[in-house]
């Protein structure tokens, strides 16, 4: 059993909560870019989320997990102080960071968990971050402080303005690397983009002409994370490879996005049929 | 006087039509009279070859006498003296190729039915309300580290801790078992009986640390530095090997381990539990080995209306067991053999809608005496299905690999271990899947036990 040390929603709507964990195996290893995967109780899946954040000497490890299907909505209502059963990691490899001066970090909703340890290692590291984070709306945005700590430039945007700029994170990546052009200054030498599929297939179209290496971090559907199901198959270059193990981070100029976004919505029905049968009683917790 | 009848006692067993629409054991097990009378059909041989047969070697002959006195309790002490898990040898080890295939009583009729005794004899010491507990030897203050909780583990761990050694398991996987467990099917294997075989091994002292995976959470080097003074790794094959033909990728295509996976451990096949799975309807099983035909009743049970195996060769070449096949062909499974997948082919959407099959022809034998199919030009055809099962074999996990010095690796990525575990690394010892590929539980279980025996020489030598 895994203690829940810290419990705190992120942001206003409460869509997306952080969760602080005790898991010291997981801690003692664990880097921005990894994920691990944790599982409710007994009937619980096992559910794959990304490190946002470790502390090694406490043994904890940081989820912000977004309630969007039946296990997250009811992980939602797990209390500080309680146990989930399992939460196992790290898993994927890590980020890579090494030689690397000038990045832009851009994340997209929920994305933004995941890309806050990113861009913040970076930014102990040394790295010139500029970090791109966009939203639905305002009542939505998380980790106002903690990003403009770890990075050189935030810009923040909303695509209804009800935050910061106004306006999709396409359009700020294009104008950040435009500036650099007109500017005269070093361009980024890598993008590292983390959000909805379908947002990462456009910021790589963004930076494609540019030929700026972009990264992305995948979250297809998996079971166990070890690399033996295979059912996080992603296409890579022509190549099938296994997000759990070769991954979470792939070159978005060589992902296959077709496939991609056909896998991730293969259980859709049953996702949303299960979602449906939460208990309203006792609120989606199994055991009253 | 000897039971000189040439037939085994026939297994009771659920009704096929009945059993293909559920998850409970096919194979009910014996009475104990059944057993009794079986028993007496052993004729106690002065030099049992039997158990030569047995890559753990239990004491066949012994065992069995005290079956047909009716002492079961005095058969089960025999047994486990050398088999820490009889209740699951006696359901899945191919008995056929081993101790049965040696017994005497085989050249002329069927030989005794020594699995069907194990297992009763197992089953019986399980289901006593009265029975001792395990006893925990005294540690020796030794420890020794097992990777993996599968058949090579638990045995290698058990027959450590019968020695004296404080042993520690590290499972990936939040359940204990292995492939007993994420692999072999609930119908075929109960998840009880797995439960309660590694219980024992608990209350004899072996710890068990789940979600601990070797390579990520921590490496072998931690481990020797932690203070394990041997490491036996049995960490399995667990990557599922793909066809790369066209269309591997679509929707509906799954890996036999995805599938198993989320029926046997994730228990998807129950509505109480939450991990999802698709409703079936016509599914083709690519390969015809056990994991095949466990696929294929796996997707049988979960409603499909046509379950299909396709396979290269013919019926005489099936590489799985005799059992196996007869069970899967009871329960309705198709056989379209001598047909080989070239594509997958699907809608715009993505999703299934047929593979395309070439037909064989058998050729001369290759090297290992099976004859070679040979594609019949133009006879390509479709067959219509939703939902196509990769089961052509797995290969040994990297996550090892990648993270431990000093160790040698096969050209398939197995572990270079001799028979009895050692490998080119000082205290790393190795058995089972990991170093052989993708093979049976009982020869992991007998490389567990050498494994083990290894290890305690290798202690001992240190002094």
């Amino acid at each position: 059993m895994y203690k829940v040390v810290t419990k705190r929603f992120l942001n206003d709507a409460h869509t997306i909560c952080l969760f602080e964990i005790e898991a010291p195996l997981v801690a003692r290893h664990a880097q921005a870019g990894q994920f691990v995967i944790f599982r409710l109780d007994e009937q619980g899946e096992r559910v794959p989320v990304s490190v946002a954040g470790y502390d090694r000497e406490k043994g904890t490890v940081t989820v912000m997990v977004q309630a969007a299907g039946r296990t997250t909505k009811m992980l939602h209502t797990v209390e500080q102080g309680d146990f989930i059963s399992d939460f196992v990691g790290p898993l994927g490899k890590a980020t890579e960071m090494e030689g690397l001066k000038k990045v832009c970090v851009v994340g997209g909703g929920v994305g933004c968990a995941i890309a806050y340890p990113i861009a913040k290692e970076m930014h102990e590291r040394g790295i010139d971050v500029t970090f791109i984070g966009g939203f639905r709306s305002a009542d939505i945005v998380i980790l106002k402080e903690e990003l403009k700590a770890a990075s050189d430039k935030l810009i923040m945007c909303t695509d209804d303005g009800t935050y910061g700029e106004k306006g999709f994170t396409t359009v700020f990546l294009k104008q950040e690397i435009e500036a650099n052009i007109a500017e005269g200054k070093p361009q980024f030498d890598r993008v590292i983009a983390i959000g909805p599929d379908i947002m990462m297939k456009f910021l790589a179209d963004v930076t494609r002409p540019y030929g700026i290496k972009t990264i992305i971090s995948l979250d297809p559907i998996m079971v166990d994370g070890t690399g033996m199901c295979g059912g996080c198959r992603v296409i890579v270059g022509g190549e099938t490879k296994f997000a759990c193990v070769d991954g979470p981070d792939f070159d978005a100029h060589e992902v296959d996005f077709d496939s991609l976004l056909k896998r991730a919505a293969f259980y859709k029905d049953e996702q949303d049929e299960a979602a449906k049968h939460i208990c309203n009683i006792t609120g989606g917790k199994r055991h009253g | 006087m000897a039971n000189m009848r040439m037939t085994k006692n026939e297994m009771p067993e659920q009704d096929p039509i009945v059993r293909a629409g559920n998850f409970e054991e096919v194979a009910l097990g014996y009475t104990a009279e059944m057993a009794i009378d079986e028993a007496k059909r052993c004729l106690n041989c002065k030099n049992p070859q039997c158990r030569t047969g047995c890559p753990v070697s239990v004491r066949i002959p012994e065992f069995i006498a005290k079956v047909a006195e009716g002492e079961f309790e005095a058969a089960y002490d025999i047994v486990t003296s050398t088999n820490s898990l009889p209740a699951v040898c006696g359901r899945v080890c191919p008995q056929e190729k081993q101790c049965e295939s040696k017994c005497v009583r085989g050249i002329k009729g069927e030989s005794v039915g020594i699995g069907r005794l194990e297992r009763f004899v197992a089953d019986c010491h399980m289901s006593k309300a009265d029975k001792p507990e395990p006893e925990a030897p005294a540690s020796n203050g030794h420890r020794i580290a097992v990777i993996g909780s599968g058949p090579a583990g638990l045995t290698c761990a058990g027959d450590l801790r019968k020695m004296g050694y404080d042993v520690t398991i590290f499972e990936a996987f939040h359940k204990s078992g292995g492939v007993l467990v994420y692999g072999i099917p609930q119908f075929r294997l109960p998840k009880e009986i797995v439960a309660a075989e590694i219980a024992n091994l608990t209350k004899m002292g072996v710890k068990i640390v789940n979600n601990a995976i070797i390579g990520k959470s921590i490496t072998v080097d931690e481990l020797f530095a932690d203070g394990f003074e041997a490491v036996f790794i049995g960490s399995g094959a667990g990557l599922p090997q793909f066809l790369h033909i066209p269309g591997e990728n679509l929707l509906g295509v799954y890996s036999a381990n995805e599938l198993l996976t989320r029926t046997n451990l994730m228990k998807a096949y129950r509505d109480d539990y939450d991990t999802p799975i698709k409703r079936f309807h016509r599914v083709a099983v690519v390969g015809a080995g056990n994991v095949a035909m466990d696929a294929a009743r796996v997707a049988k049970r979960l409603g499909a209306e046509h379950v299909y195996i396709t396979y290269r060769r013919g019926k005489d070449e099936l590489p799985a067991r005799k059992e196996e096949v007869e069970h899967a062909e009871a329960e309705g499974i198709e056989f379209e053999l001598l047909n080989n997948p070239c594509a997958i082919h699907g809608d715009e959407e993505g999703r299934v809608t047929g593979i395309e099959l070439i037909r064989q022809e058998l050729g001369e034998p290759d090297e290992k005496g099976r004859r070679k199919p040979v594609a019949v030009e133009g006879s390509n055809w479709i067959l219509e299905v939703e939902t196509v099962i990769i089961a052509i074999g797995t290969s040994p996990n990297p996550l090892i690999r990648n993270t431990t010095g000093g160790l040698t690796f096969t050209r398939k990525g197995g572990i270079e271990a001799d028979e009895g575990g050692v490998t080119a690394r000082e205290g790393v010892f190795a058995g089972g899947d990991a170093v052989t590929g993708s093979a049976t539980v009982i020869l992991a279980m007998g490389a567990g036990k050498a494994g083990a025996k290894s290890i305690d020489e290798y202690i001992k030598s240190k002094g």
